[in-house]
């Protein structure tokens, strides 16, 4: 008879936890993390290689419509409970030696996980950091900063839509004097909208943004007295300002459009009513950013991605093709919006309809 | 020859009236002719002498080189081209040469005094810097209102432009002097030091306000070790000590010091050191004030923020807050927990809506919680409860009023026994296990109106996966939605909590908090508050709440 293996893979681990989180079932979740504690792996790897990865899942499952909205929000709650757990476990901990972090998430951004997650490794690895949670209005976060003092500031947004906000916050902390480290989805998979956004640094995950911080992220030039649309200069056309102030009034000339094209839609329940005008509001809120970036991939990504999205739950994918031409046609006199709606159209035409992950699947 | 002297004495006599020292010398370098003013100018210069013997040394090099050929031809005087000028100082004074090559090789020095244009230039130079520096200085020093960056910002720029070494002592605080210490332009370091002031001369008299000490009553071996950065071993040769002026209280000092190779601060420097204290005192005392004023507002506002919930003997409890201006952290909205007082009783949680928003409203809810909290031993009545607070709040100055719930939460084995009553308050809502949403018919007068309330007490029990959720308004009247104008309403909240069967307390929260913030994107809303209590979801008690090791218990 062979003995039982008593040292599990971190892979068998990850599906164990996978388990238990979409299963609700918060006590087998906090049993498997404090065992592989006890067995010694440590406490940064249980974060970043069994944690962060199941929670990774959980976001690209729901896009796949294989997790309900509850399932996702419960495993997310179920993960931050086991987080905050494990700082009370005997596990060897490390007094701060370090710098002064702020770790917060921009406004409107409430996925905190990524953010927590890197507060809490850089808390093992010795660093002093007050971490401010989801959704921090910039105005808190620089009144934070005044008080506490603290050196940098690493700030995370999942949602490209928060992109904006994002800026907002990063040259408001760069015009005291203190450097931003960006991270998470919405600064694209290789931190270009970071370094568009004049970030001074961008980290993939949470390892290379403590790495960074250790090396050091130089503090910005306060002299030169910079301005937001210093580093977006294309601005300056007023597109992404008039779009985005007419976003309402947009969506509801394509809703009544929509509706004069497609008689169908005169039998919509108000709720289908209200789940296409909220697809709308969506297409038009993502157009908005990528007017304020300039970025045609951050448009089509969307584009394709939603297309995925509609395939998943069974809605043909061309239907988002009248609401574009539509879209097309009400901002004609927009040169840098037509352009981007004639990249989206195009790359639909073409798309393969797959989900997969996106900057804006959860995280 | 002859003739070229005779040119040569014609040409002296001309020279003579020049208003120019003009020398001449042949390819030897043998002076030929001087006029008057060259004469005076240069000691002992006469014909037939060496140029070497009588030009400074930059002259007698130009004209060898000029002789030699080596100097490009970069002047042109009509069609002829003349070699570079050259400058450099005879005496006490700067001057230009202008050379002109004769026919017969020999070189015509033309010598101009530029000493006042040279030193109105550099004079121009040195403003200029001073300028873009108090320029650079400024958008610095503005930028934090945090007193220790502040601090060190002020001696970095001092220790680029002012000194060698700079050190920014702050007034002491608690018996110890915060310092920031820099050099040459490097990143200060920070300290606080149990320093007395009064080792360094003028530097008490500065953190009072007195005027400076100019820099030559200072002797350098008088400078306390403190005051030099840490691993600095060189020898200090001058010493400024400046007082940094605030808004009507000193807002500390400036030390600047130069290593004793460097010159001694000139009378010059000292008065543009006090311009830049000047400015760095500014910002500094700015940053005080607004620590002093940020700490008194933490203070107060401590009692306001809602509170920090945890699991009630294994009841999930959660809370959600946002206050309706992003500048604030409190409003008009609050709620409450308290654990029962014995083991055995109920706990009772309390959410509520002060009538306004802001600040004002904020005391009013601070009033009501401590008023319910000297309440609690009668929790077991509501109604009881909420006619005494009637009674505060209608004695009260304010002429606000409140609605707001109770809820008396028990557990008994796997489920939760509530007793819930509404002051004018929206309803409770369950959201069963099975998805259904359904209201809790409690309801009663609002607070602080009328002489007399009443109030009905409704019971429900929570079976596992069941969550009862206490809202304020905000929610059902915010203004949002695709379309920018719709109000939230009762039915998109019972819809959104019916997608929440069987989801922990924490998710609920989260999850309304989302939508909500969805719907309001970038627009006004009010306050929000909201509070979520389920019944456990299994028969295990608390596994993890945060605060123990987290082990299965039961």
């Amino acid at each position: 008879m062979n003995a039982p293996t008593l040292v599990t893979s971190t892979e068998e681990l990850r599906d164990q936890l996978w388990e238990a989180v979409t299963s609700r079932d918060e006590y087998r979740a906090a049993g498997i993390v404090f065992t592989a504690l006890d067995n010694g792996m440590d406490t940064e790897t249980v974060l970043l290689d069994l944690i962060a990865p199941v929670q990774t899942k959980v976001g690209t499952e729901w896009a796949a419509n294989r997790l309900s909205v509850a399932q996702e929000h419960a495993a997310s709650a179920i993960t931050e409970r086991v987080i905050a757990a494990l700082a009370h476990h005997p596990a060897p901990r490390t007094p701060p030696t370090r710098g002064h972090i702020t770790v917060a998430c921009v406004d409107q951004e409430w996925h905190s996980l990524p953010a927590r997650l890197l507060a809490e490794v850089l808390t093992l690895r010795g660093w002093r950091v007050d971490f401010l949670g989801a959704q921090v209005p910039t105005q808190h976060l620089i009144a934070h900063l005044h008080n506490s003092g603290a050196e940098t500031v690493a700030l995370s947004s999942s949602i490209p839509t928060r992109l904006p906000t994002a800026h907002a916050a990063i040259t408001a902390c760069q015009a005291i004097g203190i450097p931003v480290l960006a991270g998470g989805a919405a600064f694209g998979h290789d931190g270009r909208y970071a370094r568009l956004l004049g970030a001074n640094a961008w980290a993939p995950d949470a390892r290379a943004a403590a790495r960074q911080l250790t090396d050091g992220i130089p503090a910005p030039n306060l002299a030169s007295g910079r301005h937001q649309v210093d580093d977006l200069p294309h601005l300056a056309d007023q597109e992404y300002t008039l779009v985005a102030r007419t976003q309402p009034q947009l969506v509801k000339t394509v809703l009544v459009q929509l509706e004069d094209r497609f008689p169908a839609m005169a039998a919509y329940t108000a709720h289908q009513r209200e789940r296409t005008a909220e697809d709308i509001a969506h297409i038009v809120e993502f157009l908005t950013v990528a007017l304020y970036t300039d970025d045609d991939d951050l448009f089509t990504g969307f584009i394709t991605w939603t297309a995925g999205i509609l395939t998943a739950r069974h809605v043909p994918a061309r239907s988002l093709h009248p609401a574009l031409d539509i879209l097309a046609a009400e901002l004609k006199d927009f040169p840098r919006a037509t352009r981007l709606l004639d990249q989206a159209r195009f790359a639909l035409d073409r798309a393969p309809t797959t989900t997969g992950s996106h900057p804006g699947a959860p995280a | 020859m002859a003739s070229s002297r005779e040119n040569t004495a014609d040409q002296t006599s001309l020279w003579g009236l020049a208003p120019y020292p003009v020398i001449m010398a042949d390819r030897s370098g043998t002076v030929l002719a001087v006029n008057d003013a060259a004469g005076v100018l240069l000691k002992g210069a006469a014909s037939g002498v060496s140029m070497a013997d009588v030009a400074p040394a930059w002259l007698a090099e130009a004209h060898r080189d000029v002789c030699v050929g080596t100097v490009p031809a970069t002047r042109t005087d009509g069609d002829r081209t003349a070699p570079a000028s050259v400058s450099g100082r005879i005496a006490a004074n700067s001057f230009e040469a202008h050379p002109s090559l004769a026919p017969d090789g020999s070189v015509v020095w033309w010598l101009v005094d530029d000493t006042d244009r040279r030193l109105a230039e550099e004079a121009l130079a040195t403003e200029r810097e001073r300028t873009r520096f108090l320029s650079e200085a400024s958008n610095v020093l503005l930028a934090s209102l945090n007193t220790g960056r502040c601090m060190a910002a002020t001696a970095q720029l001092a220790a680029e432009y002012l000194a060698d070494v700079a050190v920014v002592v702050a007034p002491a605080t608690g018996g110890k002097l915060p310092l920031a210490r820099a050099v040459d332009g490097k990143a200060a370091e920070r300290a606080l030091l149990g320093a007395d002031p009064s080792d360094l001369p003028g530097l008490a008299e500065a953190l009072q306000g007195f005027p400076p000490v100019p820099s030559r009553w200072i002797d350098p071996a008088a400078l306390p070790a403190w005051a030099l950065p840490q691993d600095f071993t060189e020898t200090i040769g001058s010493v400024v000590v400046t007082p940094l002026p605030g808004h009507g209280v000193p807002a500390g000092a400036l030390i600047l010091l130069r290593r004793s190779g460097s010159a001694q601060f000139s009378e010059n420097e000292e008065v543009f050191a006090r311009l830049f204290a000047a400015r760095a005192g500014a910002a500094l005392s700015a940053a005080r004030l607004y620590s002093e004023q940020s700490a008194i507002t933490q203070t107060l506002m401590r009692d306001l923020l809602p509170p920090t919930l945890q699991r009630l003997d294994g009841v999930e409890i959660a809370g959600g807050y946002r206050p309706a201006g992003a500048a604030e952290q409190v409003g008009g909205d609050f709620y409450d927990v308290h654990p029962g007082i014995a083991a055995t009783d109920a706990s009772l949680v309390v959410l509520g809506d002060v009538c306004g928003k802001g600040l004002e409203a904020a005391v009013l809810t601070g009033k009501i919680r401590n008023t319910l909290q000297a309440l609690l031993p009668m929790a077991d009545d509501h109604e009881r409860m909420l006619r005494l607070l009637n009674g505060a709040l209608l004695n009260s100055y304010h002429t606000r009023f409140a609605t707001l719930v109770l809820a008396s939460v028990q557990r008994a084995g796997n489920e939760v026994r509530l007793r819930l009553t509404s002051a004018g308050h929206p309803h409770p809502l369950v959201i069963r296990a099975d998805g259904t949403v359904e209201h809790v018919p409690t309801r009663g007068s609002l607070i602080g109106v009328l002489p007399t309330i009443e109030a009905r007490t409704v019971e429900t029990v929570l079976r596992p996966g069941d969550t009862c959720l206490l809202h304020t308004d905000g929610f059902t009247e915010a203004r949002g939605g695709p379309l920018g104008d719709e109000m939230f309403g009762d039915e998109r909240l019972r819809q959104a909590l019916s997608e929440c069967a069987d989801m922990p307390a924490e998710a609920v929260v989260d999850r309304i908090q989302m939508l909500a913030s969805q719907w309001v994107r970038n627009g006004p809303h009010d306050d929000m508050a909201l509070i979520a209590i389920s019944a456990p979801h299994t028969h295990h008690l608390s596994a993890v709440n945060g605060h123990t090791r987290g082990r299965y218990t039961a």
